[in-house]
């Protein structure tokens, strides 16, 4: 049955509540008929809602409690601002080339248009040596992600940074390759938590780390935002090569690094041979909701046995996929065309700026936050604190949802995050609200 | 770059029509489909024995669930195939008979839809970001009320997505692979090979074409395409397509109540793909939910691939009804809702305005109304197929002709129709072993190039 929760991330309600609501009654009934098949074992040991509906279902409800409120959302890292007319209007052409006999498809190549693999390898791994063929086109990194736990198999080992997007263990222990969840800690057992905190760079001692298949690694990261160095990935890719793992390298949201920092894998020497990149429109074109993304898997990517993984994920894009929507496509290419690509890039300045407000608004109440410099997102501190205690509170008083850092894992658990998507005047009113809450 | 990296740059980008050959690496030979081990057998041939040695290996072990599939996935190799063709002809008018590709435009109705939502997007107060993962509200509703009336399905039971293929595969991570599953014998190749990809399955069984563990229901002309479920073992999940892809067959009202029937006494759960519900021209069942009962045992996957030609706009849906439980009573859906959540982000927001308008009054009209196309075409293809003295099936219900060549191998017969007609057609074995012996014809294609394609099989049966 539903298994009970005995640490600090508790969800509203035991069952859980999505964006869209599911009516089920707990099945007590003994004449209800119930079939013979089990239920998966793997989704049993679940231990709550995925964090991000679990954070819109508390928004609805905050809603209902205070219907005049003006709520303010920091949560969700959702994109706010419209699509630059260049990107929207390829997309409405593409769409109405559709109705013409000239102008249909049916079928795409479920890997991706060849023009927009070869415009995302040009784009962002040029001179890296990756090549349009090792480029997959997707509906979004999230999706990705759990079509590489399927192409990995219940069979394997992965480590995460801690904290981390909560997507990699959740597909993990969906896919069998966890233990159960142990009770206080809210870990895992099979799942290496690589702990990041600040006082060591949020950057895992790996010489602490102990060997798994996989190592998923988020930078610029999210939830912390810090992006990491030339230094710390050169680290990372040399322990995946002396224990022979994999590196799931999740870098949507390399275009928001100001510093210099490293903003693909592969651009450290060596990585092709260790690591998968996973990449998304979402945070570049502001497409969460049309869907557009890739995974780079390069050819010198082996398995033990010299097989090459490019070809067992191209058997499972062509299995379980059928390719992103060509009217994504239509809109990703036209995002990196040079007016395209100059327009998204101003909107992610615009989200930059707005990181940059909330970092100065922390600053002056004495908080210390960090991120926001190469990431979308802030790690603000609240020492000593239980971080959904401050996430009812920031909400309570001032109508602002963020996210509770014990979300993204246990090291999470003094912090909250707060995203930098938003209007600018939303922006500025959470800041003034902020202030006149904490000061 | 190594002999090894050649070879597979090659075979991943050689393509120039809609699918990229996979598996360049062997030959499927039309007489047996199974190449067990060849795939990796054939990686270590080509590399030469320095390059084999130096390569930098990692120490991931490869899933050996994928290592269990026999050959690519089907129809990116009948794409191959279709492309090796034409380079060898290049004069040659070769016509696509084969992948069920829609080929008609989309009705502006549709097209319009989407356009605006496109550029609605570009507006401060028109602007979205992330939507539910189940789908826009006003298209869940109107998927309900168009597909499901008076059924009992609701609009919080439909799950959008981005296609049934898609979805085939979420609920096969829903299920886990602790499962057993059925499969009609011959059946759509995504059923089968995604239980192997999450390890319900033994390995491939080359006398019988079969992987160990998976309970093939022969569907023949002699059993009328209805399994005879009195020889069929009990498996936790049943995988059923009806109008069936591929041999056109919709199962009856009888028919479908055995089925249901047969689930509740095993206490199975149905995976029902009505993908081609709308091309239904009798009064066969368009849903399982028509079936007293089905709420209690079965799922439902559709799409609006061959609806409204969204083959490239990828929309589709699952309908999962509330009084379907596991054995321990805990709803499916709520555990498919995670899924969903976690392993999905929703269907593109652009395509779901185009679903919105498919199921408009218009847009049903219009969709109506391709889909008499494509059915018209089915029907010149009968008709030839026919007059030429060949038994024929399907293609009352579906857009796809199932035609017989008793004692012939259909990979051979797919190869002689493409070398002497330039006409693409799909073997019936790469739908499983009940599938040798026929070739299926899909009826989508331009009028002018199905009545030509005709022209040339009458010209070689004649």
């Amino acid at each position: 049955m539903y298994t009970s929760l005995a640490f600090s991330f508790m969800p509203y309600k035991t069952i859980l509540s999505p964006r869209a609501s599911i009516t089920t009654q707990d099945n007590k009934n003994a004449t209800v008929y119930r079939t013979k098949v089990s239920r998966n074992p793997t989704m049993e040991k679940l231990q709550y809602n995925y964090l991000f509906p679990e954070i819109s279902e508390r928004e609805a409800q905050h809603a209902k409690k205070y219907p005049n409120a003006k709520i303010i959302s920091l949560g969700i890292g959702d994109t706010t601002e419209p699509l630059p007319d260049v990107v929207a209007s390829s997309m409405a052409n593409y769409a109405y080339s559709l109705s013409t006999r000239t102008g249909y498809r049916g079928y795409g190549a479920e890997q991706g248009s060849k023009d927009l693999r070869k415009a995302i390898a040009e784009t962002f791994y040029k001179d890296m040596g990756i090549q349009g063929a090792e480029v997959f086109v997707s509906d979004g990194a999230q999706c990705d992600i759990s079509r590489l736990q399927m192409l990995f198999g219940s069979n394997m080992s992965i480590a995460v940074q801690d904290p981390i997007f909560p997507a990699y263990i959740d597909s993990s222990v969906i896919i069998g390759q966890t233990g159960d969840v142990e009770q206080g800690s809210g870990r895992y057992q099979n799942i290496e938590y690589m702990r990041c905190d600040p006082h060591h760079n949020f950057f895992p001692d790996l010489s602490k780390t102990a060997r798994t298949d996989i190592i998923f690694f988020c930078s610029p990261n999210n939830p912390t935002g810090h992006a990491a160095s030339w230094e710390q990935l050169e680290q990372l890719v040399k322990l995946a090569q002396e224990n022979g793992s994999i590196i799931v390298y999740d870098s949507a949201y390399a275009v928001y690094i100001t510093d210099g920092s490293p903003r693909s894998i592969y651009e450290i020497p060596g990585a092709k041979k260790v690591a998968i990149e996973v990449s998304s429109f979402s945070k570049i074109a502001g497409f969460t909701g049309v869907r557009l993304g890739w995974t780079v898997v390069p050819k010198e990517l082996l398995y033990s046995n010299g097989f090459p993984v490019i070809n067992d994920f191209n058997r499972i894009i062509c299995t379980c996929f059928n390719g992103a929507s060509r009217i994504a496509q239509a809109g990703g290419l036209a995002s990196l065309s040079s007016e395209g690509f100059k327009s998204v890039m101003s909107l992610v300045d615009y989200y930059k700026s707005n990181a940059e407000i909330l970092l100065e608004t922390f600053e002056s109440l004495g908080l210390k936050a960090y991120g926001g410099v190469n990431a979308p997102y802030l790690w603000v501190h609240f020492p000593g604190s239980n971080s959904w205690d401050v996430f009812n509170e920031i909400l309570e008083k001032t109508h602002i949802i963020t996210v509770p850092g014990s979300g993204f894992g246990p090291a999470g658990k003094e912090y909250i995050r707060v995203t930098a998507f938003g209007h600018r005047e939303n922006i500025l009113e959470a800041s003034d609200r902020l202030r006149s809450l904490l000061l | 770059m190594s002999a090894i990296l050649q070879n597979v740059s090659t075979s991943l980008s050689a393509s120039t029509s809609t699918f990229v050959g996979h598996n360049n690496l062997k030959v499927i030979k039309p007489s047996h489909v199974s190449m067990a081990g060849r795939m990796s057998a054939v990686v270590k041939c080509v590399a030469s024995p320095s390059a084999e040695k130096t390569a930098y290996k990692t120490n991931v072990a490869r899933n050996e669930n994928l290592a269990k599939l026999q050959a690519g996935y089907l129809f990116p190799e009948i794409a191959r195939r279709r492309n090796a063709h034409i380079a060898k002809n290049p004069d040659a008018k070769v016509i696509s008979l084969g992948i069920g590709d829609t080929t008609e435009p989309i009705p502006e109705v549709i097209t319009s839809a989407m356009s605006k939502r496109s550029e609605v997007l570009s507006t401060v107060a028109g602007y979205s970001g992330y939507g539910a993962e189940q789908g826009e509200q006003k298209l869940r509703a109107a998927i309900a009320s168009t597909y499901y009336a008076g059924l009992g399905i609701e609009e919080n039971d439909i799950f959008v997505s981005d296609g049934a293929k898609s979805d085939i595969s979420r609920l096969q991570v829903l299920f886990g692979s602790n499962v057993t599953m059925a499969v009609q014998d011959p059946s759509y190749p995504a059923y089968v090979d995604s239980s192997v990809i999450l390890g319900q399955t033994g390995l491939f069984q080359k006398d019988v074409e079969k992987y160990a563990n998976i309970e093939y229901m022969r569907c023949t002309p002699e059993n009328g395409f209805f399994p005879d479920l009195s020889t069929v073992r009990r498996t936790d999940i049943i995988f059923f397509c009806s109008p069936n892809n591929p041999t056109g067959s919709a199962a009856s009202r009888e028919q479908l109540t055995k089925l249901v029937q047969f689930a509740k006494e095993n206490g199975s759960i149905i995976v029902y793909d009505s993908a081609y519900a709308m091309y239904v021209s009798d009064d066969s069942p368009r849903s399982i939910f028509e079936i007293p009962g089905a709420k209690e045992v079965s799922l439902e996957v559709s799409s609006f691939s061959k609806y409204a030609g969204f083959t490239g706009v990828r929309l589709g849906w699952t309908a999962i009804p509330k009084e379907l439980h596991y054995s321990d009573g805990f709803p499916v859906a709520k555990d498919f809702n995670r899924i969903v959540c976690t392993c999905f982000n929703g269907a593109s927001n652009i395509a779901q305005a185009g679903g919105l308008a498919c199921v408009s009054p218009e847009g049903i009209k219009a969709m109506h109304e391709v889909v008499g196309f494509y059915k018209e075409n089915t029907a010149i293809i009968v008709d030839t197929f026919n007059s030429l003295g060949f038994k024929v099936y399907g293609g009352k219900n579906a857009p796809y002709v199932w035609v017989h060549f008793p004692g012939r191998s259909s990979w051979d017969v797919f190869s002689e129709i493409l070398e002497k007609t330039h006409v693409v057609t799909t073997p019936g074995s790469g739908f499983g072993p009940g599938g040798e012996g026929f070739v299926r014809v899909s009826a989508f294609g331009h009028r002018e190039n199905v009545i030509e394609a005709c022209r040339r099989f009458k010209e070689l049966y004649k």
